[in-house]
C-alpha cells in the first residue's frame, strides 16, 4: 500500500519534470535532505516564495512607471532569477532570461508581457509543489516503506 | 615547532558565505554543513568584513572565535559586490591568506579572469552543487596539509609559491580539476 503512495510520489515528479517546470537543481536538493533533515527542500521553496514575493510586487511597480527603468528592471529579475535557478525552477528560469533578455533591448512592451507570462509560471509551480509537498509528508520518509509489515 | 599554528583552532573548516539571497544563504550553509563545515553565513560584503574584523585589522577570528579558513561570496550584491570583498580582503595584511571562491550565476570571462586576477581560489558557475563544495573543501584541507607537512608554523603571507595548493586553481569553469590525491587526503584529519 505504502510503496503505492512511493510510486504515485514518483509520478508526480517525474511529471513536474517532463512538463519542465523543475530541472536537475531540484533532485541536487533533494539530495541534502536526510533524517535529521527531511523536509529541506519545502523549506526552500517556502522561503522562496515568500522572499520573491516582493520582488515580484517592485517588478510589477517598476513597470507602472513612465518611462521605463531597464537597468532597475533587469537588476530586479536578475535577483528573481537567481533564486528560482536555486530551486530549480525550469521554466521559470526561462521566463526570466527572456524578460532579461527585453531589458537588454529596451522592449517594454516585450517585458510586460513576458512579465504575465513569469506570473502565471510562479503561481502555477506553486500550486504544483504545494501539492507535492503535502503529499510527499502524507508518504512520509523512505526508510517507513521499506519497513516490512 | 609547529605547535603554534594560529590557524589551528578546530578539525573542521570555517566557512564564511556571504550572499544577499536568503535562499542561496540557506542552500550554501546546508551544503557546506553535509560537507563536514562549520559555516557563518551573512548578507553583504560589509557584514562580511565586520565578521572578519577588517575594520580593526585584528585577526581573522569572528565573534564567535572561530578563524575563517575559506570565504565564499556571490558575486552580484548591492552595495559591495563579491569583487570588491575579494580586494578588499587580498589587501588586507590579516586576511589575505584566507581563500576567496567567488559564485556567480553568470558565467563572464572577463568576469573570472578579474577575479583569478584579483586573487580568487576559485569561480564557481551558481547553482553551486555538493560536489564543488565537497572538492573546495578538499583542496583547501589539502592546503593545510601541506603547510603541516613543510612544517610551516603559519602559512606565509607571500607564499605565493606555484608549488602550493593554495596557488590559484585556474580552471574557472565547472570542470572538476581537483586531484584524486586530494580526495584521499582529507580522510586524514589535519589541525585547522
Amino acid at each position: 500500500m505504502e510503496r503505492n503512495l512511493h510510486r504515485q510520489l514518483a509520478n508526480m515528479k517525474k511529471s513536474l519534470f517532463d512538463q519542465g517546470y523543475l530541472d536537475e537543481q531540484f533532485i541536487q536538493l533533494e539530495e541534502l535532505q536526510d533524517a535529521a533533515n527531511p523536509n529541506f527542500v519545502e523549506e526552500v521553496v517556502t522561503m522562496y516564495y515568500r522572499d520573491s514575493a516582493r520582488l515580484i510586487q517592485n517588478i510589477d511597480h517598476a513597470l507602472e512607471k513612465n518611462p521605463l527603468d531597464f537597468a532597475k528592471l533587469d537588476n530586479y529579475m536578475h535577483q528573481f532569477k537567481g533564486s528560482s535557478c536555486s530551486i530549480g525552477a525550469k521554466k521559470l528560469k526561462n521566463e526570466c532570461t527572456q524578460f532579461k533578455e527585453y531589458c537588454e533591448t529596451g522592449n517594454g512592451e516585450g517585458c510586460k508581457r513576458t512579465f504575465q507570462q513569469v506570473k502565471k509560471e510562479y503561481a502555477a509551480l506553486k500550486k504544483k509543489l504545494e501539492h507535492y509537498f503535502q503529499f510527499a509528508r502524507q508518504v512520509g520518509p523512505v526508510e517507513k516503506a521499506c519497513r516490512p509489515k | 615547532m609547529g605547535s603554534d599554528c594560529s590557524s589551528v583552532v578546530a578539525e573542521e573548516l570555517h566557512v564564511l558565505a556571504v550572499d544577499d539571497s536568503l535562499v542561496d544563504r540557506k542552500v550554501i550553509e546546508r551544503l557546506l554543513k553535509i560537507s563536514s563545515c562549520k559555516v557563518t553565513a551573512v548578507e553583504s560584503g560589509r557584514r562580511a568584513l565586520q565578521y572578519l574584523g577588517l575594520d580593526g585589522e585584528k585577526s581573522s577570528v569572528g565573534f564567535d572565535g572561530l578563524k575563517v579558513n575559506l570565504i565564499m561570496t556571490d558575486y552580484s550584491m548591492p552595495g559591495m559586490t563579491g569583487y570588491e570583498l575579494l580586494k578588499k580582503i587580498k589587501s588586507s595584511s590579516n586576511l589575505r591568506e584566507i581563500p576567496v571562491v567567488i559564485m556567480s550565476s553568470e558565467k563572464v570571462l572577463a568576469r573570472i579572469d578579474r577575479c583569478l586576477e584579483e586573487g580568487a581560489q576559485e569561480f564557481l558557475v551558481k547553482p553551486v552543487n555538493l560536489s564543488d563544495v565537497k572538492r573546495l573543501r578538499d583542496i583547501i584541507l589539502q592546503g593545510y596539509e601541506n603547510d603541516e607537512d613543510k612544517g610551516y608554523q603559519k602559512r606565509k603571507l607571500q607564499d605565493l609559491s606555484p608549488t602550493s595548493s593554495l596557488a590559484r586553481d585556474l580552471t574557472p569553469l565547472k570542470s572538476a580539476s581537483a586531484s584524486a590525491s586530494a580526495q584521499q587526503s582529507c580522510l586524514k584529519r589535519p589541525r585547522l
